[in-house]
């Protein structure tokens, strides 16, 4: 009875925090002389509007899903693992670079993407493990740490396209040259989805689900994140557990970069991570870092960035109103439980 | 108590919504579907569903003209970005202008750097469901989704600019039935503006701000060298030797921060060196703002912003002119063959209209003289016009590669081909080839 009390007065609090969002994006509306009604319409109809939209949808869905999954590895262990971008691109980047590697050679491209993809979750976990270093040897603050691998990460993907990469006689903002299509994620007929991605999604959530509460190490992850001394005092590592917890957000982020890169560009791209990885930091917020909310909040997100490209499209509206939208979502939702633990109590 | 004060304020805030949204003046509330209608956009269909799929798409509005062509025009940077963008633009408003029964359909900033997530032939789909029956790519950058959108909608014509897709005589032929390239012949504007730099510069030090090195990209800035260094020898009469001309490229057609230098920083980087005319080979006109401020301090520098004839109004005063491209015409001429099936597939490398070179119905670039330009100057300008138009060819023999081999020998003159994919800057250029 209690407890079902206090569930739905949380989610009372949520759907507020969401009303306070549409209020507030429809002020903004309001202000720049759109209509809101018509502005979220066609949100609606670009997300869901035919199959190849929502074939579209799901092409982000799956980076989102995977990043957001490692992200809750991280916040389970109280870590703000801001390097998760960059996480993404050196995935991308060792991805890339194992593909070229066998491009001229007679090894089944089947293998050839496996092996990469592999490479690619290798470089994500060296990446976050770099930004894990930092903090347990080097005393760096995660969030530091990470800002500035996500700095390097996009100097040297940067440099690799116009540089050892690049096009022959051109460098391109476009990115490296595509890779022939038998390198490409089989993906459904006219459409840009990969069955393989979603694949992919589904398990790292499964995996990532069962990791976190059915298993004594995302137990002892959670004592670590709640506090890192008394979990200490308990016998748990704590170093350990945070390092093993970057290592895993970032297998989970170069998995994501390899995505993009096999699954979506076929290519390096400047923009390989393509803002997913601060994405995936709104969403871990705000489902409350609770992996059973995760599929249908990425959804929803995903959902938002593809409807949003209507906007400028039909009514000359600039598409980061979606953006926008999704931040304050994020920001009301965070208010809302500040409120919620002042006038309800804790629980 | 406290849950009763939770359940006001959320009430409050649903209601507030409602009224917010409601209030505004849509029609009918009941009915949120339906579009508003503005009078302005006549046209706008209700649903985007694929018109193939649903023929009779915009059933509500039975105003709307029947049969209306629409072309959609994605766009790399922004659509008043006073450059490249702009220029295409305002090429798709001289179309709905001067061909009846037209309408224009647009995505600005489609780059991945703006559009995370998203492809260039993603975007074409989204122009495409808004009924558009022939698509505008316009960047060299979007080659790889023009190419592959074009083989995916035979039914829908594509004018990729810039591109060499369906050259015949090109390195990258591919034939595409659907594509057509166009390119104005900026060769012949840069020359003009380099040797307007080279009448102008006092220090004799021009700065080239370049984009990001590509067979285009050198091209253009190279047919700038050779502009500036025929009138200095020919018409100012000054030693050779006396010339610099430097390119530094920022990476990127315009900035974005984080991904390409700041042509911002670049440009004072050259004031500070001595340079006193830029000549802008990106899209956006930094170049001019920092001329006109190290002007405002005392120092006498130009500019030559590059793309939209109105660049020099972000700073006339130190505006010496703006070699344009004017893509309307050829636009205009492809959306009437494409509307009355008798679109041809081509590669179109397009000179100016030497009879008159700013005769906007009728030329594909122009030179358009900002007020900076000084009487002296003038004559000789024009005179260099002229003899670009009686038949003067500045690609020829000798010319050297930057490395010293050589590109042209005595009395050879460069094909289409070789300067197209031009693949080195040329002696005397000082700056990256690569």
């Amino acid at each position: 009875m209690n407890q079902t009390r206090t569930r739905s007065i949380s989610l009372l609090f949520q759907l507020g925090g969401l009303a306070l969002a549409v209020l507030f994006v429809t002020i903004i509306l309001l202000l720049v002389d759109a209509q809101p009604m018509e502005a979220f319409r066609l949100i609606w109809e670009g997300a869901t509007g035919n199959p190849t939209r929502i074939a579209s949808v799901f092409v982000v869905w799956v980076p989102l899903l995977l990043v957001t999954c490692g992200l809750l590895a991280t916040f389970t262990a109280g870590l703000w693992n801001i390097g998760i971008e960059g996480q993404i691109t050196v995935g991308a980047i060792f991805t890339t670079g194992v593909m070229r590697l066998f491009l001229d050679t007679s090894i089944s491209p089947v293998l050839v993407i496996i092996i990469s993809m592999l490479a690619g979750m290798l470089g994500g976990a060296l990446w976050a493990a770099l930004a894990g270093i930092l903090k347990t040897f080097g005393g760096v603050n995660e969030i530091f740490g990470g800002l500035g691998l996500n700095f390097i990460a996009t100097a040297l993907n940067i440099g690799l396209i116009f540089g050892a990469w690049s096009r022959p006689g051109i460098a391109s903002m476009s990115g490296t040259e595509p890779f022939p299509e038998h390198f490409w994620l089989p993906t459904f007929q006219n459409f840009r989805l990969s069955l393989w991605s979603i694949g992919f999604a589904v398990l790292g959530l499964i995996i990532i689900y069962f990791l976190l509460q059915g298993t004594h190490f995302g137990l002892r992850l959670k004592a670590v994140g709640k506090g890192m001394k008394s979990a200490f005092r308990m016998g748990i590592p704590t170093w350990q557990h945070m390092m093993l917890s970057f290592v895993i957000c970032g297998l989970f982020a170069g998995l994501t970069g390899a995505i993009q890169v096999t699954g979506v560009y076929h290519r390096l791209i400047p923009s390989i991570s393509s803002g997913y990885g601060f994405m995936g930091l709104m969403i871990a917020m705000l489902i409350n870092y609770q992996a059973i909310w995760l599929a249908p909040i990425a959804l929803f997100f995903a959902a938002l960035n593809i409807g949003g490209i209507q906007l400028p499209i039909v009514i000359k509206l600039d598409s980061a109103l979606t953006g926008v939208l999704q931040g304050s979502l994020v920001l009301f939702i965070l208010i809302m439980q500040g409120i919620k633990q002042r006038f309800v109590g804790k629980k | 108590m406290k849950k009763k004060y939770a359940w006001t304020i959320f009430a409050l805030l649903l209601v507030m919504v409602l009224v917010l949204s409601a209030c505004k003046p849509t029609p009918a509330p009941s009915a949120p579907a339906e579009p508003a209608a503005p009078a302005e956009e006549p046209a706008a269909p209700a649903e985007p569903a694929a018109p193939a799929e649903e023929p009779a798409a915009p059933a509500e509005e039975p105003a709307a003209p029947a049969e209306e062509f629409v072309f959609g025009m994605l766009l790399v940077g922004p659509y008043n970005d006073k450059g490249w963008s702009q220029a295409h633009y305002e090429a798709g408003e001289f179309v709905v202008e001067k061909v009846p029964g037209t309408k224009m359909i647009y995505l600005d900033r489609v780059n991945t750097a703006d559009r995370p997530g998203t492809t260039a032939a993603q975007l074409a789909e989204e122009l495409v469901q808004q009924g558009a029956k022939l698509v505008v790519f316009n960047s060299d950058d979007m080659k790889d989704d023009a190419v592959e959108f074009t083989k995916n909608n035979p039914e829908i014509f594509v004018i990729h600019a810039s591109g060499d897709t369906v050259w015949a005589d090109g390195e990258n032929y591919v034939p595409l039935a659907n594509m057509a390239n166009l390119m104005g012949e900026m060769e012949y504007g840069k020359m003009i503006a380099g040797c307007d730099a080279a009448l102008h510069t006092q220090s004799g030090s021009i700065g080239y701000l370049g984009p990001l090195i590509n067979e285009e990209t050198r091209r253009l800035a190279t047919s700038a060298y050779l502009g500036a260094r025929y009138c200095w020898d020919n018409y100012l009469e000054k030693d050779p030797a006396d010339l610099k001309f430097r390119v530094t490229w920022i990476g990127f057609w315009f900035n974005i921060p984080g991904f390409t230098e700041d042509p911002t920083q670049v440009a004072n980087e050259f004031i500070n060196s001595g340079v006193d005319v830029i000549i802008s080979g990106i899209d956006t006109t930094e170049g001019l703002v920092e001329a006109r401020k190290a002007t405002g301090e005392g120092k006498q520098v130009f500019a030559i912003p590059y793309d939209f004839i109105g660049a020099c109004e972000e700073a006339p005063d130190v505006c010496l002119g703006v070699p344009y491209f004017n893509w309307g015409p050829s636009y205009a001429r492809y959306v009437s063959s494409a509307m009355q099936g008798t679109w041809k597939s081509a590669f179109e490398w397009m000179p100016p209209n030497w009879e008159n070179i700013n005769d906007l119905d009728n030329t594909p670039i122009g030179y358009f003289s900002g007020p900076a330009m000084s009487q002296d100057a003038k004559p000789l300008l024009e005179k260099f016009i002229a003899e670009l138009a009686g038949g003067l060819n500045l690609w020829s023999g000798p010319l050297n590669y930057q490395d010293g081999s050589e590109f042209l020998a005595e009395g050879e003159v460069a094909t289409d081909v070789e300067i197209w994919y031009l693949s080195q800057l040329l002696e005397g250029m000082e700056g990256r080839s690569e």
